[in-house]
C-alpha cells in the first residue's frame, strides 16, 4: 500500500453558539488521501463536509474549534495551529469554492490576482510571475489574452476556472474542491468536472470533492465517504458504495436520487430530517429516519473496518439488508 | 386540440437592452434580448410538461409570460379558454387565482413574519375568498392536508424560520393550492433543496398532477425531469428545439442539443462511466442570434446548411418534435 498523502484522524470541530453551547459539526472523522487519489466527501447540508474541508485548509472561523490531527506527508498541520498551516494552504492544499464570484476580488483582474498569489509565495515576480499566469490561465482552458478581465467580465464557468488556476498556481497536491459546479449549468458542469478530471491525470493532483451530488462522485472519484450528522456513516469504493451499500443511508441516498438510466425505479425521499448537532446525539444519528432501524440503534453504532477499504457505521453491517 | 388547459402560440419575449449615457446620446440602436423566440406548447388538465435547458435559454421567461409577470411581444397564451395577454388586472384577476406558482427559493417566496396560518389564508383574503374565519381556517387545514403537513396543528402557528426547507416548499406549494387552481407552475421546485427530501416533494407534485392538476415544471435537471414530467420541452436560446414524451426524449432524443444534454448528466452508476459530448462553449447571448439554425456554432455534426437555413420543428414520430435538419 501506498503512504497515504493526507490522513485525517479523528477530527472534531465545535462552533460557539451565539446564544450559549456549542455545535458539534464534526464528530471524530477520520479519512485517508492517497498520492493522486480522488476522494468524494457527501452528504446532506449540515452534514459537516464543508467544516471538515475548511478544518483541513485551517480555514475555520474564529467561533470554531478543533481538535484532532490532520497529517500531510507525515507533518501535522493541526499541531502547531496558524503557524504551522499557513507555510502549506495554498502551497501543498488549495481549495476551490462554490461560488467564484466570492473567491475572486472583484476590482482586479484575473491576471492580477493570479501574479499577486505566485509573488506572495514567492513562486515568481515580474514578467516572469505574469508569463506563469498565463500558462495557468490556459491549463484551465482560459485563453491567455483573458487575463486582463475583471471578474464581472467572465461567465460563471469561466470564474471558476480562474478560480481553478488561482488555487493551481502554487502547484498544490491536493485541492479541495467545494461543491464547484452546483450554481453551474449542465453542460459547463460536465466541461468543470473534464477539466478537473484532467488536472488530476495530467499533475497526478489529489482531489477531494466536497457535494451534495452522488452522481457527480460517481463519475469522478475513486473513493467516497459519505457523512451524516457530523459522522462518517459509510466509506470505501464508490463501485462498492453504489453496488453493496452498508449503510442504510447510502442505499436510501443512492435510491433518492433520480437517475436518467433508471427512469422507471422509484425515486423515494428519506422522511425526517437530521439531528440537532448542538445537543448530544442519542444512539445512531440515523435512526429516526432508517427504515431498517432495531433496538440496538439506541446505541450509537462504531465505524467497523470491512476489509477492502471499506469502513460503515451501522449495527446490521455485515447482515445482507433487503 | 382544444381540450388543452393551456394552450401557448408563437409566443416571443424580449428584453430592451440597456444602451448607458454614452449609447443613448450617440443613438446607438436599441437592441433587445431575444428571451423567448417563438414558443408553442400546451398542456392539458392532469399533465406535467417539464420546460429544460440551461439558463439564458428562455424557459424562466416563457413561464413569466404565462403568469403575465412579463409581457409577451407577441403570441398567443390561451388558458382554459381564454386569451390572457391583453387582458386588464381586473378581468385577469380571477383567472389568476387558477393559475399559479411556485418558486425555487422558498426561503425567499414566503414571509419570514407570517405564521403557516396566515401564509395559507393570506392567498384566500387576496381574491376575497374562503368567506367566514372558520370557513378559511378549514380551507388553509385542507390545503395543508393535501400537502401532506399533517397534522395541520403541528404546523399552522409555526413561522417560516421552523421548518426544513422541504416543508416551507410545501406550505408554498398550499398557498397555491387553497386557491385550487388547475395549472401550477413551478420554478426549480426543488433545486434549492437536499437530495434526501426532495423526492418527497416531487411526488407531490405527480400525486396533484395525477388528481387533474396541470404543472408546468421549469428545471434544468433532466434526471427530474425525465422521471417525473410526462413531456418534455428542451430549449436552447429562446426556442424549443425538442418536444415529445417524456421517456422517449430521454431514450432516443433527436436533436443534437438534446443528445448532448442527456450525455453528459452524471450517472449514479460508477460503471456507467462514459465521456459524454462535451459541448465547447457556452451559449451565445440571446442578443446576437447566430444565422441560420442557432445551435450550429456549437453542433457537433453541424453540415454547410445550418449555417442558412433554420429548421422548423418536424414530427420525428407520434408527438415527438424536433428542429433540426439532420433529424
Amino acid at each position: 500500500m501506498t503512504t497515504p498523502l493526507l490522513q485525517v484522524e479523528d477530527l472534531h470541530v465545535w462552533f460557539d453558539l451565539a446564544e450559549g453551547g456549542e455545535l458539534h459539526a464534526v464528530q471524530g472523522i477520520g479519512l485517508t488521501l492517497e498520492p493522486g487519489g480522488r476522494l468524494g466527501l457527501v452528504g446532506e447540508s449540515g452534514c459537516g463536509k464543508t467544516t471538515t474541508a475548511l478544518a483541513i485548509m485551517g480555514l475555520l472561523p474564529p467561533s470554531a474549534s478543533a481538535a484532532g490531527r490532520v497529517v500531510l506527508d507525515g507533518e501535522d498541520l493541526l499541531a502547531g495551529g496558524e503557524q504551522t498551516i499557513r507555510s502549506h494552504r495554498w502551497v501543498d492544499i488549495a481549495i476551490v469554492f462554490q461560488g467564484a464570484m466570492n473567491a475572486l476580488n472583484p476590482v482586479q483582474t484575473v491576471g492580477a490576482q493570479i501574479v499577486e498569489a505566485l509573488e506572495v509565495h514567492d513562486r515568481a515576480s515580474g514578467s516572469a510571475a505574469k508569463l506563469r499566469a498565463g500558462e495557468l490561465l490556459e491549463s484551465v482552458g482560459i485563453p491567455r489574452q483573458r487575463s486582463g478581465r475583471y471578474p464581472h467580465e467572465l461567465s460563471g464557468g469561466m470564474r471558476q476556472r480562474a478560480a481553478i488556476a488561482m488555487a493551481l498556481s502554487c502547484e498544490p497536491k491536493v485541492l479541495i474542491a467545494d461543491e464547484p459546479t452546483t450554481a453551474l449549468d449542465v453542460m459547463v458542469q460536465a466541461q468543470i468536472l473534464d477539466l478537473l478530471d484532467a488536472l488530476c491525470r495530467e499533475f497526478g493532483l489529489a482531489l477531494i470533492m466536497v457535494t451534495h451530488d452522488l452522481p457527480i462522485v460517481a463519475q469522478l472519484c475513486d473513493r467516497a465517504a459519505v457523512m451524516y450528522a457530523g459522522r462518517i456513516a459509510e466509506q470505501g469504493p464508490v463501485d462498492a458504495l453504489y453496488h453493496d451499500p452498508q449503510h442504510p443511508y447510502t442505499r436510501l441516498l443512492f435510491a433518492a436520487t433520480p437517475d436518467l438510466d433508471d427512469l422507471d425505479g422509484r425515486v423515494a425521499s428519506i422522511p425526517g430530517a437530521p439531528p440537532r448537532l448542538d445537543q448530544p446525539l442519542d444512539g445512531c444519528p440515523f435512526r429516526p429516519r432508517c427504515d431498517s432501524a432495531f433496538a440496538k440503534c439506541a446505541e450509537l453504532p462504531p465505524l467497523l473496518e470491512l476489509g477492502e477499504g471499506r469502513e460503515a457505521a451501522c449495527h446490521l453491517t455485515g447482515v445482507t439488508v433487503t | 386540440m382544444s381540450t388543452s388547459l393551456l394552450e401557448v402560440e408563437d409566443l416571443v419575449v424580449r428584453y430592451p437592452v440597456a444602451r448607458g449615457i454614452v449609447g443613448t446620446a450617440t443613438r446607438r440602436p436599441q437592441e433587445s434580448v431575444h428571451a423567448v423566440d417563438g414558443v408553442s406548447f400546451s398542456i392539458g388538465a392532469g399533465e406535467m410538461v417539464a420546460l429544460v435547458g440551461e439558463s439564458g435559454c428562455g424557459k424562466t421567461s416563457t413561464a413569466q409570460a404565462v403568469m403575465r409577470l412579463v409581457d409577451a411581444e407577441s403570441g398567443a397564451i390561451r388558458f382554459e379558454g381564454r386569451e390572457l395577454s391583453g387582458l386588464g388586472n381586473r378581468t385577469l384577476r380571477p383567472l389568476r387565482r387558477r393559475l399559479q406558482m411556485i418558486y425555487q427559493d422558498p426561503y425567499e417566496s414566503l414571509d419570514p413574519r407570517l405564521r403557516v396560518r396566515q401564509a395559507v389564508a393570506e392567498s384566500l383574503v387576496i381574491h376575497h375568498l374562503g368567506g367566514s374565519k372558520a370557513e378559511r381556517e378549514a380551507r388553509v387545514r385542507e390545503a395543508l392536508a393535501r400537502v401532506e403537513l399533517t397534522p395541520p396543528d403541528l404546523f399552522l402557528d409555526r413561522y417560516p424560520h421552523e421548518l426544513s426547507g422541504g416543508q416551507r416548499q410545501r406550505v408554498a406549494i398550499a398557498a397555491a393550492l387553497v386557491l385550487e387552481p388547475s395549472l401550477l407552475v413551478a420554478d426549480e421546485p426543488v433545486s434549492m433543496l437536499d437530495v434526501s427530501v426532495r423526492a418527497g416533494v416531487l411526488s407531490l407534485l405527480d400525486s396533484l398532477k395525477r388528481a387533474g392538476l396541470a404543472i408546468l415544471m421549469i428545471t434544468h435537471d433532466l434526471s427530474t425531469a425525465a422521471r417525473f414530467a410526462d413531456r418534455i420541452a428542451v430549449m436552447y436560446l429562446g426556442r424549443i428545439v425538442e418536444e415529445g414524451p417524456a421517456a422517449e426524449v430521454v431514450r432516443s432524443p433527436q436533436h443534437p442539443y438534446t443528445k448532448a444534454l442527456l450525455s453528459v448528466v452524471p450517472r449514479r452508476d460508477p460503471r456507467e462511466r462514459r465521456r459524454g459530448q462535451v459541448l465547447r462553449g457556452e451559449t451565445p447571448d440571446a442578443v446576437r442570434i447566430p444565422s441560420g439554425c442557432r445551435f450550429h456554432p456549437r453542433c457537433p455534426v453541424a453540415i454547410e446548411a445550418c449555417r442558412t437555413d433554420e429548421p422548423a420543428l418536424e414530427l420525428t414520430s407520434a408527438g415527438h418534435v424536433a428542429a433540426c435538419l439532420l433529424a
